[in-house]
């Protein structure tokens, strides 16, 4: 029976640890298989007496033996191919994926996105913007089209006169909340879309100032436009929070997802202060978590991308 | 097509640039001389041209001009030196200027060039001013303006000729409908003018016409004093009818009291590289005589003698 829970831990989590498989299902006789059968919870008993497969759980397993796969293309794809990829996918998903959207908009350099749209281009024969404006239909849409289109200035330099009435033009727009989400107020749009990076971190400092309390935890605030703030001032926060997200139990199958998103698209360019964020909120370093949650070869590659160069 | 000539033989960069710099020696300023190199180049023979003056006189080129040339003159020919995308750059920001601000500029800018084209002037637009434009656009355009004029700036439009013809049928009911309710700054109205590719709005607006008679131009004249309205049919002609905008703006500025040498230097420098021939042809068609002609009638000195250059009149 211990050998039977192994090979339920071995099938559960994110990938699937073939070693484990091989060893204990490998070397099965039927009766073993048939105890597995029985126990395991994969399987029901069908009418005509037999232990049937659950076809939601073979899905389940299709799955978890496709993670490695999955992260094996995505990290050799170009990052452009795989940015226009991730946003035709969340597209394609539905409302609950459209922070992956404002993730990649928002958490990319201005080339990066750039490209994005160019792979776009070549991949399906439409624009981002097209696509994003006639796919999403909820309050959303505004401020997404135009993170998708923004090309912001990446210079260091700030007006701060400027941030601090936009600070104030972002405190308005919370405190008319009711009578207008801000996430569709046309200030909040153009501030979060137009403006670079260093000018907006200086707008939500003045919003703290001015306001008493950071952006992020007023009420009103709209998740997406709360991930829209979060991406573009301290995108590490961010990603850590998604990995945890991933790896949480009872997880939803697009959240498990974050797992391989954020890795693969971090690996080359801000993994280590993301780790460094994860360990300070969650009291325990990335890789111990994902050695306990991930299983079999795409546990390793995770690990393996993660240690690069240390 | 362009209207631009140049000369079978090109003398080499160092005798341009000695040249160029003859023209700017002593009282006065050779302006024959600098209309015989600089408009009879195209844009990679100025950008060599400007880097080697700078390189072996240690000023800008367009610094020179600015200090030798005044009025009309000086702007056609700095407008004409300037690289395509620095051009763009440079206009779009005065058009965002409280005493030059011009949301019609905007416009023209993010619809009739290429998505590669527009992109590049955004580049240049950091480059140059520390800022993107699209944060330019939005801090000092408002209300429908902005609705329109900021998914315009940022369009990274497809380029294809592939067409949907479902999707133009549907998307022509949604014009039509926004248009009859008169809801101009329908967010959907907006959408696809400013997301989809200029084939796909050709063939929605081909649908539009078949299903409902009109040409969408004629629904969206129902108030002629409408600001935005007038710059939601302009937007829709440079989108599918560049060289029929161009031609009006040029016919417009000609007939002025007084000619409006701004619109008329815009057109000339921004279009003789690419769709100036095309235009000429247009503005013949429609006005019953050759734009050289009107230029001639309408400008004088040395800004008629560079726009005509410009506009491929005589030899190289």
């Amino acid at each position: 029976m211990a050998e039977i829970e192994a090979l339920i831990k071995a099938l559960s989590g994110h990938g699937v640890d073939e070693k484990t498989v091989i060893s204990i299902l490998g070397n099965s006789q039927p009766e073993h298989r048939q105890a597995f059968r029985k126990e395991g919870g994969f399987f029901a008993e069908d009418e005509r007496r037999f232990e049937r497969w659950n076809d939601h759980h073979v899905k389940l397993l299709k799955h978890e033996f496709m993670r490695f796969k999955n992260a094996v293309v995505l990290w050799a794809m170009h990052p452009w191919e795989r940015d226009a990829r991730l946003i035709k996918e969340a597209l394609k998903k539905g409302p609950n994926s459209n922070s992956v959207i404002v993730e990649i908009a928002s958490t990319r350099s201005s080339d990066e996105l750039l490209g994005a749209r160019k792979a776009y281009h070549s991949l399906f024969e439409h624009s981002i913007e097209e696509d994003v404006a006639s796919h999403i239909h909820g309050k959303e849409k505004k401020l997404l089209v135009a993170l998708v289109s923004a090309y912001r200035y990446e210079g260091p330099k700030i007006k701060e006169d400027v941030a601090k009435s936009e600070a104030k033009a972002l405190i308005s727009a919370v405190k008319n909340a009711e009578k207008q989400n801000p996430i569709e107020n046309d200030e909040v749009v153009r501030i979060l879309s137009t403006r670079s990076k260093p000018h907006l971190k200086s707008v939500f400092k003045h919003y703290k100032e001015i306001a008493g309390q950071h952006f992020e935890d007023e009420l009103d605030v709209h998740l997406i436009l709360q991930a829209a703030v979060q991406c573009l001032i301290t995108p590490q926060s961010y990603f850590s929070r998604v990995l945890d997200e991933a790896m949480r139990d009872g997880a939803d199958k697009n959240t498990k997802k974050g797992l391989t998103r954020v890795l693969v698209t971090r690996a080359d360019v801000d993994i280590r202060a993301i780790s460094d964020d994860y360990r300070n909120h969650y009291a325990i370093p990335l890789a111990d978590k994902i050695e306990a949650k991930a299983k079999g070869s795409y546990k390793e590659f995770l690990l393996t991308l993660m240690a690069r160069g240390s | 097509m362009s209207t631009l000539t140049v000369p079978a033989q090109v003398p080499s960069v160092t005798e341009d640039c000695e040249q160029l710099r003859k023209a700017f020696e002593g009282w006065g300023t050779n302006e024959q001389l600098i209309i015989s190199i600089l408009a009879h180049r195209n844009a990679a023979q100025r950008k060599l041209i400007r880097q080697t003056y700078a390189d072996t006189y240690g000023e800008d080129l367009l610094k020179s001009l600015d200090k030798e040339l005044t009025n009309d003159f000086e702007r056609v020919v700095m407008l004409w030196t300037l690289d395509p995308a620095e051009r763009d750059a440079f206009l779009a920001n005065e058009a965002t200027k409280r005493w030059t601000s011009s949301n019609q500029v905007l416009m023209e800018i993010a619809c009739t060039r290429s998505s590669k084209q527009l992109l590049e002037a955004r580049q240049a637009y950091h480059a140059r001013f520390k800022k993107s434009l699209e944060e330019d656009v939005g801090y000092h355009t408002n209300g429908d303006f902005r609705k329109l004029l900021l998914p315009l700036v940022t369009a990274y439009r497809y380029e294809g000729d592939e067409v949907n013809i479902t999707l133009a049928k549907s998307e022509a009911k949604i014009l039509h409908e926004k248009i009859s309710n008169k809801t101009y700054n329908d967010e959907d109205l907006i959408r696809i003018l400013a997301t989809r590719s200029k084939a796909q709005i050709n063939a929605t607006l081909n649908q539009y016409k078949n299903v409902y008679g009109n040409d969408i131009d004629q629904d969206l004249e129902a108030d002629p004093k409408d600001e935005y309205l007038d710059l939601l049919r302009a937007t829709v002609q440079c989108l599918v009818r560049p060289e029929h905008y161009f031609e009006k703006i040029l016919r417009l500025a000609i007939n002025k009291q007084g000619t409006d040498e701004g619109a008329l230097t815009r057109v000339v420098t921004t279009r003789a590289e690419v769709d100036l021939k095309v235009i000429k042809d247009e503005y013949q068609r429609r006005n019953s005589v050759p734009l050289d002609r009107a230029v001639v009638k309408d400008t004088s000195g040395d800004y008629e003698k560079m726009l005509l250059a410009l506009l491929g009149h005589g030899d190289a």
